[in-house]
């Protein structure tokens, strides 16, 4: 995908000349080593943690707006949340670029998507499998999407919630968190999932807030301003920015 | 003088006769045999009147368990103990030596032994090392000054805290504490909470899982409960797999007699056994 | 720095900028059981999805139907696992509307032994065990090695508690290193018990494998769907 044989590539403007969207190595130049490509480059700015729950009537998303560039906080206005149509929400840590990049294709999708006017519109699970192809295939040319994606919807009238990883590694769970998510908010939702299965929205709001302070506390990348994504038969609502809620009383106890 | 047979007692302290060796075979490919690590999950907390320690009990060897139920709350002084992670005979061995020199400690001063005094010598152990003794620790007691928790890495720093994790389950744990840790807490809510925190990284954390252990501190008073909780029962087997006689196969026979020249009873009063009371 | 006090000591950081080397597999654990009898297969693997020290899913299936009576149990590199399968379930269908009947079970595990060795020099780094009923309504198992191996066998354990089970299984189901023992045929109860079995025995020592086991059991009747619970730490 995204070769200049896609059919969403522009052309080149002449034969072996550049075209758009790509790097082009002058002929002679020092600099481009084409026959080195540079695979799998490190992650640049980066996202923390993803936090999602399903409820009752649907499914809950939330992730900070800080784009980290290594360990400086850089970007303080990132969102990675965004709404795909009505039916669909999708959350994404890891590398920034590679989002937008990403997010920019699935932008594209849903406008072809919308040309055709078949009244039909993507599902999450088409979306879920769409991504976790995408991932694969650049995991098998050593040069990965840095990113996790979670995407979240209503299947049929059903909460559906997914996620998949750089490597297309892909699963569904009623509970999915990303990033240092899955160490610390997995077990607080999971335990709360335990004790009452089927939460209500404002249940689902109260623990994925928890969840985000938490993470705040500890998670060193992590940023007290977020993104809230619900989507629910209604539509898909994205709050934010919003902020955590915080507790520093303990500071004066340690000596 | 030494000889093969008898040779000298070796000085006190470590070994490092073999590390050039190691390091050269490792240096040439030769894999390192693995130290028994306890994937673990340990916290401690101060409640209102005192410290509570908790701890998973699996021990695991790579990707497979050796123990599942090893204790990882481990004595220091009758007022102290210390929760182990990392390498299971660095923490055993470590926190034995400490209780010994704790001990030492308590009858040359004649007075209980601060719980500082213990995280003191703790750190100054391991920073001597500097990381190569793997045990990252969480000590916890009551002393004359009150309750106190400290976690003490690897390399030596330590941080003293009113509530704390460590191992591979730490994160897990700390979520549990960072949403419901208050001030104050009871023993019964911090008993709870406790137990909430060791549970998050027995079902979370593959390193750690089994029972919980709990240890309650209290001025003057221990409630070290052993297994406080069964957090897994092993599943109920299906069939029988006794064998029945038989089913071994007898390669060979041998009688061998044994002659019996003489019997005599000798019995041991036991007033006159060595008297180790004065 | 602890290379000034021994140079021969490797140190904890380098000062070297750290690289992030890519691995395109990951371990995501679990184990697959089966075994075959006169006229039953059973098969059995933990839902439990792993990587690391985390679990990321209590519930993931990894067994697939591949026809009514072919059934492929994956363990291993997940995403390699949907890839294989997903390629699998379009061959079936091709098969099937090109010559309008249901691929055989003995057909498919030559099908999978190709699929595998295709991607000799980028393996799918998958356990793979294929059970079914073979022409003659046996139950057969073949297992294979991630780059296309195939052995028939009547039983078999693979994924990450396969060489913790398997002697288990040659002694149980094999009747190896045993003497005096008559019946050689394995039951239906029998198998399902010993299929439970190991696997609680599995969860007890294996990180990897817990939290519930799916069986199916494909009969000359149909498939049977089965499920267990194994300990969740």
């Amino acid at each position: 995908m995204f070769s200049t044989y896609d059919t969403f590539s522009a052309p080149s403007f002449w034969q072996n000349g550049p075209s758009p969207g790509v790097i082009y190595n002058f002929p002679g130049s020092q600099t481009g080593n084409s026959h080195l490509f540079q695979h799998s480059q490190a992650p640049v700015t980066t996202a923390t943690s993803i936090v999602a729950i399903t409820f009752n009537k649907g499914v809950l998303i939330a992730g900070d707006m800080l784009g980290s560039y290594g360990s400086l906080a850089r970007f303080r206005n990132c969102p990675r949340i965004m709404k795909v149509n009505d039916n669909v929400i999708l959350g994404a840590g890891g590398d920034y670029a590679d989002f937008q990049y990403v997010k920019d294709f699935i932008d594209q999708k849903v406008i072809d998507e919308q040309c055709l006017d078949d009244g039909f519109i993507m599902k999450p699970k088409s979306l879920y499998c769409w991504l976790t192809r995408i991932m694969y295939n650049r995991r098998s040319k050593f040069d990965p999407f840095w990113n996790n994606f979670v995407v979240g919807g209503l299947q049929d009238g059903e909460p559906f919630l997914g996620t998949i990883d750089k490597l297309g590694t892909s699963y569904e769970d009623k509970t999915i968190c990303t990033g240092y998510g899955a160490y610390m908010a997995t077990p607080l939702l999971r335990d709360a999932m335990d004790k009452n299965p089927n939460p209500t929205e404002q249940e689902a709001r109260d623990l994925v807030n928890r969840c985000m302070e938490v993470l705040y506390y500890r998670d060193a990348r992590s940023f007290p301003k977020y993104q809230l994504a619900v989507i629910t038969a209604d539509g898909v609502s994205i709050e934010g920015p919003l902020e955590v809620k915080q507790n520093w009383n303990l500071a004066h106890m340690i000596h | 003088m030494s000889s093969v047979l008898c040779p000298d007692i070796s000085n006190s302290g470590f070994s490092f006769d073999n590390c050039a060796r190691n390091a050269a075979l490792e240096g040439k490919g030769f894999p390192v045999p693995k130290a028994t690590k306890t994937g673990t999950t340990i916290a401690g907390i101060i409640y209102e009147d005192g410290v509570i320690l908790g701890a998973d009990t699996r021990a695991t060897e790579d990707t497979t368990v050796s123990d599942k139920n090893c204790s990882k709350i481990h004595y220091l002084a009758s007022n102290m103990y210390c929760c182990g992670a990392g390498t299971a005979a660095d923490t055993e061995m470590t926190t034995n030596m400490i209780a010994s020199q704790l001990e030492l400690h308590r009858l040359f001063t004649n007075r209980t032994v601060p719980v500082c005094t213990a995280n003191q010598l703790l750190k100054q152990y391991l920073f001597r090392y500097q990381g190569y003794i793997g045990a990252a620790l969480v000590l916890g007691g009551v002393d004359n000054t009150g309750p106190h928790l400290f976690s003490i890495y690897p390399h030596g720093s330590t941080d003293k805290l009113p509530y704390t994790t460590m191992g591979s389950g730490s994160l897990a744990a700390m979520a549990v504490f960072e949403s419901r840790w208050k001030p104050g807490l009871t023993e019964e809510e911090g008993k709870k909470l406790v137990r909430d925190a060791i549970a998050a990284g027995i079902f979370n954390d593959l390193g750690s899982g089994s029972n919980v252990d709990l240890c309650v501190i209290r001025k003057g008073t221990v409630e070290y409960l052993r297994t406080y909780e069964e957090a897994n029962k092993k599943g109920k087997r299906q069939s029988s797999y006794r064998y029945p006689p038989g089913t071994t196969a007898i390669l060979s026979t041998k009688t061998a007699n044994i002659e019996v020249h003489d019997v005599s009873v000798q019995r041991i009063d036991t007033d006159l056994l060595m008297d180790t009371t004065s | 720095m602890a290379s000034v006090a021994n140079p021969s000591f490797p140190d904890y950081s380098t000062q070297a900028p750290t690289q992030h080397m890519f691995s395109p597999y990951a371990d995501n654990g679990g184990s697959v059981v089966a075994i075959a009898g006169d006229d039953f297969v059973i098969i059995g693997a933990d839902t439990r999805l792993s990587a690391g020290f985390s679990i990321y899913t209590r519930e993931q299936n990894k067994l697939f139907r591949l026809s009514d009576n072919t059934v492929l149990g994956c363990a291993g590199c997940w995403c390699d696992t949907l890839t294989l399968t997903r390629i699998l379930k379009a061959r079936m269908q091709m098969y099937e509307q090109e010559h309008n009947k249901t691929m055989s079970t003995t057909a498919a595990a030559q099908m999978l032994s190709t699929m595998l060795y295709y991607k000799r020099f980028f393996p799918y780094y998958i356990s793979n065990i294929l059970v079914g009923l073979d022409n003659e309504g046996k139950g057969c198992v073949y297992s294979y090695d991630p780059i296309g191996h195939c052995e028939r066998a009547s039983y078999r354990a693979g994924g990450s508690a396969g060489a913790l089970l398997q002697p288990l299984l040659d002694n149980q189901i094999g009747l190896k290193n045993m003497q005096n023992v008559t019946n050689k045929t394995v039951t239906l109860d029998r198998a399902l018990a010993v299929v439970k079995d190991v696997f609680i025995s599995a969860a007890e020592r294996d990180i990897y494998t817990g939290d519930k086991i799916m069986i199916i059991i494909i009969t000359k009747n149909g498939i049977k769907e089965d499920s267990f619970d194994l300990r969740k730490d």
